[in-house]
């Protein structure tokens, strides 16, 4: 059973958080299939968000065939969510990263070039 | 059931002097929790009294839960918490209980002492020997133990120290997860109500400034900041400005040239309740 944390000043909306943190906690395996989910009771009792957020997060990992709700009993983990090897371009970047800080670019300025790169090529996601 | 749980038409209530609601229409909807936002005075407390029956409009219509309130007494669907948290302090919580169960038909007497337990209140201690937090989920218990469908509470966490305004917030959205009821909240505290309420009725001055689902209005408004020289967008509810800069907050999704971002509940409120401070002053 994993817990939500829910940072009101994010920007980032509720449901948006919750779909993400349960994602995360997939490919981490930190949740795995037949695992269940908090129920909506338990969510809202400690993070004090409105239990339709609950309800519009989990309906939403359950259309990407994350989840299945099983009525009355709960929300479980149907599938494992993987990622395909990325060995090499976990390399790539390395080396990126090393030529950046070599030719003296700072960190702010790595990071924002980092997010328009995100921004472009996982526009909407 | 019905989708709508509160339906106002022109509502309107005139005291001697002024106005305490005028030409009110709104749609509060079932299922959900709504936030009744506005400052003191703004009429919050009026809409409430009107929709429990215990005064009637000088003119127009509220309907809660599809019926017209007082005409066949007061709706046993409803239940309502005022600011006040009427309690009796001589009372046990036992015997205010015990006093929920008489006064109300439909009384879940097992559910209504859950609630209590659940918050840790000893059954024999008179409720003027509780703190503010315990009196408050006591009031809670009183006004759910008949199982409401539609809980309209008037500035529940006013008073309430911070540890025990969210154990508050948590035990009744706990609730709403379980029993889906109608939730109206009000406060003039708006980030209490951040991320609890998906939807919003803002009041001031006795009118309607905005209405609609919280994500919905989040989206279609935006906080626009750039130079004081460029063009205004459609649909502006704020500008000010400081020095070269100007901040704007705009129903609009097209503002060529401006730096926007989507704004938060409070930003939302507040530019709409400065605007219609203006107005009337």
């Amino acid at each position: 059973m994993i817990e939500f944390r829910i940072d009101r000043r994010s920007g980032v909306a509720a449901y948006q958080q919750l779909v993400s943190q349960t994602k995360h906690a997939l490919r981490l395996g930190l949740l795995q299939p037949g695992d269940q989910l908090p129920t909506v009771k338990e969510v809202v009792a400690t993070t004090s968000i409105n239990p339709n957020t609950v309800l519009k997060a989990y309906r939403e990992l359950e259309l990407a065939g994350l989840v299945e709700g099983r009525r009355g009993v709960g929300t479980f983990v149907s599938a494992a969510l993987t990622q395909p090897d990325a060995d090499q371009l976990r390399e790539e970047l390395a080396g990126w990263m090393k030529r950046a800080r070599e030719d003296g670019l700072d960190r702010e300025y790595v990071e924002a070039l980092v997010k328009a790169q995100l921004d472009l090529h996982y526009e909407g996601e | 059931m019905t989708t709508i749980a509160l339906d106002a038409t022109a509502l309107t209530l005139r005291y001697r002097r002024g106005w305490g609601l005028r030409d009110c229409t709104f749609q509060l909807p079932a299922g959900r929790i709504s936030a009744l936002i506005g400052p003191n005075g703004a009429g919050k407390s009026t809409l409430m009294r009107l929709a429990t029956g215990l005064m009637r409009p000088t003119s127009g219509e509220i309907r809660v839960l599809g019926q017209v309130p007082g005409k066949h007494g007061a709706n046993r669907q409803l239940a309502f918490l005022g600011q006040d948290k009427p309690l009796y302090k001589g009372f046990t919580v036992e015997e205010m209980l015990r006093a929920g169960a008489k006064l109300n038909p439909g009384w879940d007497d097992q559910y209504a002492h859950r609630l209590v337990r659940e918050a840790d209140v000893p059954f024999d201690a008179k409720v003027g020997t509780l703190s503010g937090g315990q009196r408050t989920r006591v009031a809670l218990a009183v006004a759910m133990g008949r199982r409401p469908e539609l809980l309209m509470l008037d500035e529940p966490l006013a008073d309430l120290d911070p540890v025990a305004r969210q154990e508050v917030m948590q035990a009744v959205l706990a609730e709403v997860a379980e029993t889906g009821m109608t939730v109206l909240l009000s406060s003039h505290v708006i980030a209490d109500l951040d991320g609890v309420c998906d939807h919003l009725l803002l009041l001031s001055g006795g009118q309607v400034q905005l209405q609609g689902d919280v994500e919905d209005l989040l989206t279609q408004h935006r906080v626009l900041v750039g130079s004081r020289e460029l063009v205004l967008p459609d649909g502006v509810v704020e500008a000010r400005t400081t020095g070269r800069q100007a901040t704007v907050l705009a129903r609009t999704s097209n503002a060529p040239g401006w730096d926007n971002n989507e704004p938060s509940l409070e930003e939302l409120a507040l530019a709409y309740l400065r605007s219609a401070k203006k107005v009337t002053a």
